[in-house]
């Protein structure tokens, strides 16, 4: 990793005009970074950065053949598995001053459904999964994370402008995030459910499930610590999830992807989108086997739009809301993504 | 609409009386599942289990029925000709006795229109003075035997102590189970005794008194335990089947004697076979003996609404009875001493 | 089965009508007030069981509406800011004052509803007394409820109620809006407003402070106004899941917090080692209780093959025992069906299942002429395409369906888009547990059927809504969370 950063580093480096990446990255990665000098939002920041423009006119010079780095192509991630869109679209992702990031693919209608199918092949699975096993894995993707730190923090910087130290803050909380809802897995049950004091010879027992199949238009802004705060409760408590990135800054998300593919999380529990909530949105507030909707990444009037089409099959909605990603998240996230199931049964001989 | 239609054996078969000469016959078609302990354990272990909360809460939903005006007095005059009017004291005398079976001819002296008793439900060493006492009343003398109540004893003792009775004559004898080798799984003992004391029961003229297998409820303890029992002794050829004896905390309840009514419809639904049902002890009011009418109404239907099919095991019960009778017919609340003390 | 004499013929056992004290006309109830309708309209309250008119109610519109929300939105001030304590209090009395004149209301819940007097005597009013005495108790304990440390109320809660158990859904969102600090709108009925109003009688026994509980009888219409009206911040609905869908998309893109308790299509299963007589019970209670008219009804019996035709006979045979009639007798199983709509629906639907090949049966009962009636019915030879497996009758017909394993039963169980409740009958603890975390039911009856506690959540998957009613759960519907 280390090294595959410093030759993005050298050969992609560019101008900046902010001050202090060098050390900020050098201290994060704990890389010898000499080589760095510019900035680590931009160009540079995204591994698989397709600046080959830019770099080529602001690279130092013609001096040192440089080796050319290998760019990422970024896929959705749909059923453990990391298609393209169906559509064969792509957009172009920038970074907070317009520059070229990569291409993000397009998704589409039909990749909304096929992660629905995917999503609801797995939940079955999923939430029959014990609830140690779903914190272990929701752990192992934490530590997953933690290995590939400076990845998401160049990327997340990148994309939304943040200083690298903010983008290690976020980077950092989105990890703790994954921790914190790890440790939920086999607790929430119990501060959610418990035994009803009917009046009458029955046991009588409430417990949490899972939704479903639940749609998530990830916020716009926050596209990693707010993306996991919204993704992380849905899949703890069992839920399957079909997430529409941010549509601006898709790329920490998809490469979360690539953490979720290695973290032993089976494969459709997360299905991942990048492309715009008001496209996607619909389809997935529609749909028949959408169990419940997060509208987080709509703004009022998609927003609106997309709770009257939600109502279709009832589906349950998190409407948006002003939202503090750094304050501690609550259970909120997780009960609203669960149903409570009460057991009767009689207590007799 | 009408309450319960009157139930017909889904096999087809007609209806023969567990007394009759017909039911061996019946019996003998299930003879492989008391073929061995094994079998019979397989059988009774296999039969659908009871969940004790939904069957008191039918019992106790079909308690608020409210039975008025013609339908009590009904009630009443058949409650009343149901009754095995009992004494079964350590102090029993044969005045005592005497005593009751005039009560039994006659139990309202001001009212000839009251129904007499099914029967008088003494001791065996009562039972020659019961018969005397009723003569050609067309009251039965029921006596209990095998060592009632606890039926600890020799086996041969219990068979003599029935033997005893028949001979006293007895039309009815009301014997009890071993609970001891029930609870302990000894089913075939069990089953063998009551073969052994219906054989007892019979009378040189060919005729036979009638058994009522008594089942102490409160000692089997579980519903699961009694609808086995039912089957049980049902098989082996009991005539009736009896909640208790009085004589121990729990007797008759609402719930087991409709658990013991299921049984002997499902009984007759499998072998054609009809066996009697006596709830005995605690049924005190009229209250009381109406629900369980009710129950025997709404379960197993008129073919068991007489006093050949269904039985009180009570004493106190039947002064209550003619008191509402009494309140019927006039109008006004009647009192203790408006009805004969015994 | 014919019907056959019987020598033990119930006499009839009327509960006397007197305890009830019916005013020819009855008002909307609004700011602690009764009054007519701004624009003067009225409309009668039948009697399901005799189509009599047991009064005129006022029809509430837009005017009403507004002016109902006002004074429950000047109201919220003053209640929100009581004592927990002092909340506590009223709906304690509340609770003493139902006890206390529950035989009136249950006569009238009889009458209004067509309900036997069995159980609105035995159930419903118990249940709506002992509603109102546990949500009572929750008012001062809120910030131990597990919503954080100071939970607030929402304000002003539109109420929409069904005619099923009018005064026990009445109970089930005026209750815990109440502790929570609401202040409250509901809108009764259509065919069921009265006890309603006996209610508004009661909050003014109680001292309850003006604007508090508000009652606008009325229509859809009325319903729809109150929904949609801007001073709203919660809307509680119980009803048609079609009705359920048109509110939320009413209040979406509102602050207007929702919950939804909408029909179903339970499967009740039964096992081969079943406790049968049981189980019996259970698939009449579930299906038979109060006509049918229940959106937890277990309108599916699931029955495994190889026990079918025990099943269906002792099913028959307790069927005919099941006794149709007057409301009022007390020894009444089944009374009237609440409305002449409603009736139109169960024999629309009846039709339908005979036109598509399922077998129809019902025990030979005489059915009293005037009024509304259905007998109990039951189709053999139904599968899961049948629109009576898949449609919510609301009335007293069972659909019977068979399974061979467990794996079966609960695809089948489920293959709805409802998921309101679901009933298992199985003598063996390990699969009715094994079951129970299979279905998609928000209630789960195992060896029961059709039971309902204060303390135990009430509420449904998919498209049987969302939310729970009942319990500290039914708390956070009128608290300012999530």
């Amino acid at each position: 990793m280390s090294s595959e950063r410093q030759s993005k580093n050298s050969s992609e480096s560019k101008s900046s005009s902010q001050s202090g990446k060098t050390s900020d990255s050098r201290k994060i990665s704990g890389a010898k970074s000499s080589s760095e000098s510019g900035k680590t939002t931009g160009s540079k920041s995204a591994p698989g950065s397709k600046g080959a423009p830019e770099s080529g006119k602001k690279s130092a010079g013609p001096a040192v053949a440089e080796r050319l780095s290998v760019f990422k192509t970024y896929k959705l991630f749909v059923g453990g598995k990391f298609p393209r869109s169906e559509s064969g679209r792509v957009y172009e992702v920038s970074d907070s001053q317009g520059a070229w990031l990569a291409n993000a693919p397009l998704a589409s209608r039909k990749d909304a459904r096929d992660a629905v199918s995917a999503a609801r092949k797995a939940f079955g699975g999923w939430a029959g999964a014990t609830a140690y096993n779903r914190g272990q894995i929701l752990y192992r993707i934490a530590e997953m994370l933690e290995g590939r730190r400076e990845q998401f923090v160049r990327e997340v910087a990148g994309g939304e402008g943040l200083s690298p130290a903010g983008a290690a803050a976020a980077v950092d909380a989105a990890i703790d995030r994954w921790v914190w809802y790890a440790g939920w897995t086999d607790k929430i049950a119990q501060v959610a459910g418990g035994s009803n004091p009917v009046a009458g010879p029955f046991f009588n027992l409430s417990s949490p499930e899972p939704t479903g199949v639940v749609a998530v238009l990830a916020p716009q802004d926050s596209s990693f610590l707010g993306l996991v705060s919204v993704l992380a409760p849905v899949i703890a408590t069992g839920n399957a999830a079909v997430l529409v990135t941010s549509h601006r800054a898709p790329l920490p998300a998809l490469s979360l992807g690539e953490v979720l593919a290695t973290s032993d999380l089976p494969g459709g529990v997360v299905n991942l989108l990048s492309g715009t909530a008001a496209e996607i949105g619909p389809h997935l507030a529609a749909h028949s086997d959408v169990n419940a909707i997060d509208l987080t990444g709509a703004d009022g009037d998609l927003a609106r739009e997309l709770e009257i089409a939600a109502a279709d099959n009832l589906k349950r909605v998190l409407r948006p809301r002003a939202e503090d990603w750094t304050a501690d998240p609550g259970t909120g996230r997780l009960l609203a993504f669960l149903e409570t199931k009460t057991v009767w049964h009689p207590i007799g001989v | 609409m009408s309450p319960l239609s009157p139930l017909t054996a889904p096999s087809g078969l007609p209806t023969v009386p567990a007394h009759g000469p017909d039911a061996a016959a019946r019996l003998a078609t299930l003879a492989d599942v008391t073929a061995s302990d094994a079998a019979l354990r397989r059988f009774l272990h296999g039969l659908p289990g009871v969940d004790a909360v939904g069957l008191e809460a039918r019992a106790a939903m079909l308690g608020t029925r409210s039975i008025k005006t013609t339908a009590k007095a009904f009630a009443i005059d058949l409650a009343i000709s149901m009754i095995d009017l009992t004494t079964l004291e350590g102090a029993d005398t044969p005045g005592k006795v005497r005593s009751l079976c005039a009560k039994g001819v006659s139990p309202d002296p001001t009212d000839r229109s009251a129904p007499k008793v099914a029967a008088i439900c003494v001791y065996p060493d009562m039972a020659r003075i019961a018969k005397d006492a009723l003569g050609d009343s067309g009251i039965h003398v029921a006596s209990v035997a095998t060592a009632f109540p606890a039926g600890r004893a020799a086996r041969s003792v219990k068979l003599a102590d029935v033997a005893d009775a028949v001979a006293a004559g007895a039309d009815e004898i009301d014997m009890v189970i071993d609970r001891g080798a029930f609870l302990s799984g000894r089913y075939m003992e069990v089953f063998e005794e009551i073969r052994a004391v219906k054989q007892a029961c019979a009378r040189p003229d060919g005729g036979a008194a009638h058994l009522k297998v008594i089942f102490e409820n409160g000692e089997l303890s579980t519903y699961d335990n009694i609808r086995r029992c039912s089957w049980l002794t049902m098989l082996a050829g009991a005539d009736f089947i009896k909640t208790s004896t009085g004589k121990v905390a729990v007797n008759a309840t609402p719930a087991n004697t409709l658990l013991m009514l299921e049984a002997v419809r499902d009984f007759r639904d499998t072998t054609g076979v009809q066996v009697g049902v006596k709830p005995a002890g605690g049924i005190r009011t009229s209250r009381d003996a109406i629900k369980y009418l009710v129950m025997v109404n709404e379960t197993v239907g008129d073919d068991w609404l007489s006093p050949d099919w269904f039985r009180f095991g009570a004493s106190s019960l039947l002064n209550d009875l003619l008191m509402q009778r009494q309140k019927l017919s006039t109008g006004r609340y009647s009192g203790p001493d408006y009805v004969t003390v015994d | 089965m014919d019907k056959m004499s019987s020598v033990f013929e119930y006499a009839p056992a009327p509960e006397s009508r007197a305890v009830v004290d019916l005013a020819p006309s009855y008002g909307l109830f609004v700011d602690g007030e009764f009054r007519e309708a701004a624009d003067g309209r009225v409309f009668k309250s039948l009697s399901p069981s005799s189509e009599e008119v047991l009064a005129e109610v006022a029809q509430a519109g837009a005017a009403d509406v507004d002016a109902a929300v006002r004074a429950a939105r000047t109201a919220f001030t003053g209640w929100s800011a009581l004592p927990g304590t002092e909340r506590a209090k009223y709906l304690f009395r509340i609770a003493r004052i139902i006890q206390e004149r529950s035989r009136e209301l249950a006569v009238l819940e009889s009458l209004d509803n067509g309900k036997p007097i069995r159980e609105s005597r035995d159930v419903d009013l118990p249940l709506v007394a002992a509603h109102f005495f546990y949500y009572a108790g929750w008012a001062d304990k809120l910030q131990h409820a597990g919503f954080g440390a100071d939970p607030r109320p929402l304000g002003v809660a539109a109420q929409v109620i069904p005619w099923n158990f009018p005064l026990l859904m009445l109970a089930w969102k005026v209750a815990p809006a109440l502790a929570c600090g609401n202040t409250v709108v509901l809108k009764p009925a259509e065919t069921t407003p009265l006890s309603a109003l006996f209610f508004a009688d009661i909050c003014r026994q109680a001292g309850l402070p003006k604007g508090v509980v508000n009652i606008l009888t009325g229509d859809g219409e009325t319903g729809a106004a109150l929904v949609g009206h801007d001073g709203v911040d919660k809307v509680a609905f119980t009803g048609s899941t079609e009705v359920g869908k048109a509110i939320a998309r009413t209040v979406a893109g509102t602050r207007k917090k929702v919950t939804l308790e909408l029909g179903g299509k339970a499967a009740n299963i039964v096992f081969d080692d079943a406790p049968v007589d049981q189980a019996v019970e259970g698939i009449v209670n579930g299906i038979f209780f109060n006509q049918g008219h229940v959106c937890c009804a277990g309108s599916r019996l699931l029955v495994q093959e190889s026990v079918r035709d025990e099943v269906l006979d002792a099913l028959k045979r307790r069927m005919s025992t099941l006794r149709v009639g007057d409301p009022l007798d007390k020894n009444t199983d089944i009374g009237a069906i609440n409305s002449a709509e409603q009736l139109a629906r169960i024999t629309e639907l009846t039709a339908a299942g005979e036109a598509e090949g399922a077998e129809r049966w019902a025990p030979a009962c005489e059915l009293p002429s005037a009024g509304y009636w259905f007998a109990p019915t039951l189709f053999t030879g139904v599968t899961q395409a049948h629109r009576i497996a898949r449609e919510e009758i609301f009335g007293p017909v069972l659909s019977v369906l068979t399974f061979r394993t467990p794996a079966e039963a609960v695809e089948k169980a489920n293959n709805t888009p409802y998921g309101l409740s679901a009933g298992i009958w199985t003598e063996k603890g390990s699969r009715i547990l094994w079951m129970a975390d299979r279905l998609r039911a928000g209630v789960v009856w195992a060896n029961t059927f059709n039971k309902f506690d204060p303390t135990s959540p009430f509420g449904g998957y998919k498209e049987s809504g969302y939310g729970r009613e009942g319990g500290r759960h039914g708390l956070e519907a009128y608290l300012d969370v999530v």
